[in-house]
């Protein structure tokens, strides 16, 4: 599930567009720029061929009389013959449990990075993002609920195998491919495949993702990337339970195991007038961090917008976005961002030890990178992260 | 074929549940005197209709038994003397009526055919156009699988899923449920005539009336955790439905008891009965108890026992939805 950096924007729910940005354009603004180039569109009501997208899923269990267990997240649903999971995207067939979404790409885009966002990875490169349908949660803020809440033949999707996803990243100058917008955790076999063929041609992998997922899983899958961004929803499982359908204790397991991966994570948290905007929560969140990933995480503090299932609540003030920080930057963490307020200083980095800034942003912009060397160029502290290809 | 068929025979009407049997003989006469005194007007009817010879000697369905036996289920619940005045207390002519049926189980175990042919048949008499009925359900090669011959256009009986025409693009929204609808239901259909089977769920319990309307909205997936509860009772409540919902016609030719919602030829077995109310929870409490009946038989837990009993038929009725009653003094079953 995403969080409103990732909604796509020029993407509305029967369009299937690719924006394109220049390969040049390294530190364009894709959101907003009109697509260059887009791939055919499929009529909603069009059949799709489903053979060519159905795999064998990695992570399950056969049980008895035709049942299987998934084993891919927490959740662990038991699915009766034709039947499918609660992502929508599995489904057993006489026993076997297939992946419907193999190379079933329904949208893609060439994004800046820092949309993702990725501040201390790659910064002002583009990542070629792709999603499928599906998700395992159902966050009721959801910005891309039309296609993570789908099934995927309810989506119009293009078959994209993973060495034609490497050749499209290397066609439009991106880095790296990013799975995104939906739940990657609901792709994972495509995403491993992806990577695989990626990394073969010199294209990194970065994933965003709610991180609810099993712990081998995540070990196999998430494995194979470069870089993570995990949506943290929140510090209680009460707003997991109600807010998002899903339980807090898994993602904070991930949490700690990406970082005994030594992946690099950023982490990222919606902050949602009334529902997860108070000090105690903040401050737990921020003390987790501290004592479990240590202070250099970088951790974003994001403006929500209403959408999908919470219309009736406002934008979330800024100030409590600052309030927000404020409590995290007193318990010491070295890189606390605000996200979703365009022209806010908080979207810079700054040197902890110094102050100086050292990597400016404008919307998803980096306008100025200082950093050289992995460290701060006027007082020599190391700035942890991965700056320059 | 008249409208008088399944009332000229003789009839067997009890009503259980309170252990008082009434039999009588004879024609639609004796059906009404019986059913008035089965039901007090302020109990949920729900008519159970069997026929032991429906399938004659072979297993197929017989279309002319069937139709008798339709005929004599609704003249019970609608105490009408005659099938076509039953039928015209439920639809008028100009409506367009879906009838939703249940594909899911192949053609082992899906809305019976002979059925939903003597519905379309009994609509139209009732002076519903052919072109203005459509048998759906959300996916049309399930339905080509269960057997439904595919109709798109034209001036008979109309048959898709909702795959052909897509969702509503504007979410609905109620308690725990936040769905699309179909465009079928919503944009095709003034009435709605749910034509569910009688089957065992894994995770629902029982799989009847109400949780057929999954097959309403886009994203029955999301609403399958803790037995389907709330789910199913919010997604009857939308009003896209319950403003269309007239009446359930449950399909208990061939029910199953166990291994749902899948065809399991193991775990299914004959009712030859069709299971009929405006009432859905009160339709859904007594199939529940069927099932469980057939459970006791095979030597089988109970549902409760397993873990899995539908919880989901007492939210319907609780306070917050009263989409129906599931209190066995306000059900009034007749067995016909």
């Amino acid at each position: 599930m995403v969080h409103d950096y990732e909604m796509r924007g020029n993407v509305d729910r029967r369009c299937f567009m690719m924006c394109a940005l220049a390969s040049g354009a390294a530190l364009g603004v894709g959101e907003f720029s009109a697509p260059l180039a887009a791939m055919p569109s499929l009529a909603g009501s069009q059949k799709q061929d489903d053979s060519q997208f159905t795999v064998e899923a990695k992570f399950y269990q056969k049980l008895p009389n035709k049942k299987i267990k998934c084993k891919l997240c927490p959740r662990e649903c038991t699915v009766g013959d034709r039947e499918r999971g609660y992502c929508g995207v599995r489904e057993n067939r006489a026993g076997t449990y297939f992946s419907l979404v193999h190379s079933r790409v329904c949208t893609a885009h060439v994004d800046p990075i820092e949309k993702k966002p990725l501040f201390h990875y790659l910064p002002g490169t583009v990542a070629f993002s792709l999603a499928t349908a599906g998700c395992n949660v159902n966050c009721k803020f959801c910005q891309n609920w039309d296609i993570s809440q789908s099934r995927p033949e309810q989506v119009p999707a293009d078959y994209i195998p993973p060495q034609r996803v490497v050749e499209l990243a290397k066609q439009y100058g991106c880095p790296t491919i990013a799975y995104t917008y939906s739940e990657p955790v609901v792709f994972s076999e495509f995403l491993m495949d992806a990577a695989d063929a990626g990394h073969q041609a010199g294209i990194r992998s970065i994933v965003v993702s709610n991180g609810y997922m099993q712990q081998e899983a995540l070990k196999a899958a998430y494995g194979k990337m470069d870089a993570v961004k995990i949506d943290l929803k929140a510090f209680t499982e009460s707003y997991y339970r109600d807010v998002v359908t899903g339980q807090l204790k898994p993602v904070l397991d991930s949490l700690v195991t990406l970082r005994k991966m030594d992946k690099w994570t950023e982490i990222v948290y919606l902050v949602v007038p009334t529902l997860n905007d108070d000090d105690a929560g903040f401050q737990g969140l921020a003390r987790w961090i501290k004592t479990n990933l240590g202070l250099d995480v970088p951790l974003h503090f994001t403006q929500f917008h209403p959408e999908y299932l919470l219309k009736n609540l406002p934008i979330t003030p800024v100030p409590t976005l600052e309030r927000a920080k404020a409590i995290a930057d007193a318990e010491g963490l070295h890189y606390v961002y605000i996200g979703n307020v365009p022209g806010h200083p908080a979207q810079n980095t700054y040197c902890p030890k110094c102050h100086r800034m050292l990597v400016e942003r404008v919307g998803f912009t980096a306008s100025q990178m200082l950093i050289r060397n992995n460290s701060c160029p006027f007082c020599r502290n190391p700035i942890p992260g991965v700056w320059h290809t | 074929m008249s409208a008088m068929r399944g009332s000229s025979r003789r009839v067997f009407l009890k009503q259980c549940f309170t252990g008082a049997a009434v039999l009588r003989a004879g024609g639609a006469m004796g059906l009404r005197a019986a059913a008035q005194q089965g039901a007090a007007p302020e109990k949920s009817r729900v008519v159970v209709a069997r026929d032991d010879l429906l399938r004659g000697k072979g297993s197929t369905v017989d279309s002319r038994r069937m139709l008798g036996l339709l005929d004599r289920a609704m003249q019970t619940l609608f105490d009408r003397d005659h099938a076509i005045e039953a039928w015209s207390r439920l639809v008028r002519p100009g409506e367009t009526v879906g009838v939703k049926v249940n594909a899911l189980g192949g053609r082992g175990l899906s809305s019976n055919l002979q059925l939903v042919e003597a519905i379309c048949e009994r609509l139209q008499q009732a002076g519903i156009k052919a072109g203005d009925i459509v048998v759906w359900d959300r996916d049309t090669d399930e339905l080509e699988r269960a057997g439904f011959r595919i109709a798109m256009g034209g001036n008979g009986v109309q048959c898709f899923g909702t795959d052909r025409v897509d969702y509503e693009p504007e979410l609905v929204a109620y308690g725990s449920v936040g769905s699309r609808l179909s465009i079928i239901l919503t944009q095709r259909c003034s009435v709605l005539i749910n034509v569910p089977v009688l089957k065992d769920h894994d995770g629902a319990g029982v799989t009847i009336a109400m949780k057929n309307m999954y097959g309403v909205i886009h994203n029955p997936n999301k609403y399958h955790p803790n037995g389907c509860n709330p789910y199913i009772a919010d997604l009857n409540m939308l009003p896209e439905i319950r403003s269309r919902m007239r009446l359930t016609i449950c399909d208990a030719t061939t029910a199953q008891y166990e291994g749902g919602p899948a065809y399991k030829p193991e775990y299914s077995w004959k009712q030859n009965a069709l299971i009929v109310s405006r009432d859905p929870v009160a339709l859904d409490y007594t199939g529940w108890q069927i099932i469980e009946r057939k459970r006791a038989e095979k030597g089988l837990k109970t549902l409760e026992g397993e873990g899995r009993a539908p919880h989901y038929i007492a939210t319907a009725a609780d306070a917050g939805h009263r989409l129906g009653t599931n209190d066995p003094r306000r059900i009034a079953v007749i067995e016909v």
